[in-house]
């Protein structure tokens, strides 16, 4: 996924689109908007993004999952969760730098799915089919001829925290 | 200036991750403590001290069964999806600490059963002719009898060590990420053991020999404890800001009055008297250093989740509800 924060507005209608979609209870959340200032005033700067699981290219979530619940799905290499597997142990959520996974009142770890459901069917996910700014852009980063590709290879852009050494695969564009 | 508002407040997570109550703590002090007299008691079969009817290996398995049992309960409710729990018996995850873990204590519990066969209690042997029949079975095999000696020594370390590494593979905590917290956590759990044993052993050269063995675990918990606090402070600003946590910010006091002065220096300097007979033994060192144990995971728990990569970019990390 690829976010342009010059056009993210932070207007929340992916949030809600999101806990729509996919029925998520009151009070929780798998996406979010961030605003971060930068600098020293006057010379202030602001970023304001959406933010969600970073679908890494090497979870810790996973790793550190004792019942193999927290898997790389084959299809898009997503990291997902088997709910029939999740014993609720919650160290997926302690190892998220992000903080992007919570316990569901169902019991099982919860987090951002890219929507699977929907891009099985060749859909994107909700977030970015609702998103009034078209500032989110869905699709294969492992191809480079694909549109999110080419738009990453057009423009200046970061990852979130790539210190933490999980291979964030969401990039926002400067 | 770096300032970041998130708009999310998951339960749990914001304004900063509270994931493991009271029972990791407890859990990880109990598998520590256990830890520590399976290695205490595995030693003392291997110098043959189990012949000796007063000797405290035969009670400390007997103690380990319910304490870990116990800890496990603790496990058991901090589970938020318990009716899969069965999930854990069905794999072996290599890179999962806490799957290593799950599988180290399906070996405990057969390793302390066979420590208690060989040293029975006699209402065991008196009770059950199967339990007397094994362990002279046991008895008559001296590699047998080392071979359960070696077992609990091995087994102890593994579990000691698997308490603090199953935090410290947990990267996204700058806290716990630290390799010196395996053996601090087995250091922790020696001491605490020997500190028990030590408060219920029956002969007086084996109250001595404890207290001396507590006394160096103890020193050796400071060094580790030094290394640690080090090793974070020398590190990168994110894990400056972690160590912070104990130098300075909200955990400083419950972590060196309660763990490093009442659980370590206090009954260090106490148990030394003892040993140089200058103060009679009581049970003031033994019950502080086991109430240091179990402070020790509290703080380090606790003050590990509060610990995060984002703690860098601002002095003022705010959230809104």
């Amino acid at each position: 996924m690829v976010i342009d924060t010059r056009r993210c507005v932070g207007c929340m209608d992916c949030v809600v689109a999101c806990k729509t979609e996919n029925r998520l209870p009151e009070g929780l959340n798998r996406d979010w908007i961030a605003y971060e200032t930068r600098g020293a005033f006057p010379t202030l700067s602001m970023e304001i993004r959406t933010e969600r699981c970073n679908h890494c290219d090497g979870p810790p979530c996973v790793s550190c999952c004792p019942t193999g619940a927290s898997h790389v799905e084959t299809f898009g290499t997503l990291v997902l969760v088997t709910h029939e597997m999740c014993i609720g142990c919650k160290a997926c959520l302690a190892s998220c730098p992000y903080d992007a996974r919570f316990v569901h009142p169902e019991g099982y770890a919860d987090k951002c799915t890219f929507c699977i459901h929907r891009v099985r069917e060749g859909l994107d996910p909700s977030c970015v089919s609702v998103c009034p700014t078209h500032c989110m852009h869905f699709g294969d980063l492992d191809d480079p001829a694909s549109g999110v590709s080419r738009l990453l290879a057009s423009r200046r852009g970061h990852a979130l925290l790539p210190a933490a050494g999980t291979g964030p695969r969401i990039f926002y564009l400067d | 200036m770096r300032e970041l508002i998130l708009t999310r407040a998951n339960h749990q997570i914001d304004p900063v991750l509270h994931v493991w109550g009271w029972e990791i703590p407890v859990y990880l002090f109990l598998g520590g403590w256990v830890a520590g007299m399976m290695i205490l008691s595995g030693f003392f079969v291997l110098q043959g001290r189990h012949r000796e009817r007063r000797c405290s290996c035969v009670l400390t398995p007997w103690l380990g069964l319910a304490l870990l049992s116990l800890g496990m309960f603790a496990l058991f409710l901090d589970l938020e999806h318990r009716r899969y729990t069965w999930r854990l018996y069905t794999t072996f995850q290599a890179a999962s600490p806490m799957s290593w873990g799950a599988w180290i204590l399906v070996l405990v519990y057969p390793a302390l059963a066979a420590s208690i066969l060989v040293q029975p209690p006699e209402w065991l042997t008196e009770r059950f002719q199967v339990a007397d029949r094994m362990s002279a079975w046991v008895a008559a095999r001296e590699g047998v009898v080392r071979l359960v000696g070696v077992a609990n020594v091995a087994l102890g370390i593994a579990l000691g060590i698997y308490t603090g590494i199953l935090l410290s593979a947990l990267g996204a905590r700058p806290l716990w990420s630290s390799a010196m917290l395996g053996p601090l956590f087995l250091l922790s759990g020696l001491s605490s053991a020997a500190a028990f044993v030590h408060l219920v052993a029956r002969s007086e050269p084996e109250r001595v020999l404890l207290a001396r063995a507590d006394n160096l675990f103890l020193s050796a918990e400071l060094v580790a404890i030094l290394l640690f606090l080090i090793g974070l402070a020398s590190s990168t600003a994110v894990h400056e800001a972690a160590a912070a946590l104990l130098l300075g910010g909200p955990y400083t006091a419950a972590f060196w009055v309660g763990v490093v002065g009442l659980g370590i220096v206090v009954p260090l300097v106490v148990q030394s008297l003892a040993v140089r007979r200058r103060i009679h033994h009581t049970p003031v060192a033994p019950l502080l250093v086991i109430a240091g144990g179990l402070a020790l995971r509290f703080v380090i728990v606790y003050a590990g989740q509060e610990s995060r990569w984002t703690a860098v970019l601002s002095g003022l990390l705010a959230r809104l509800a």
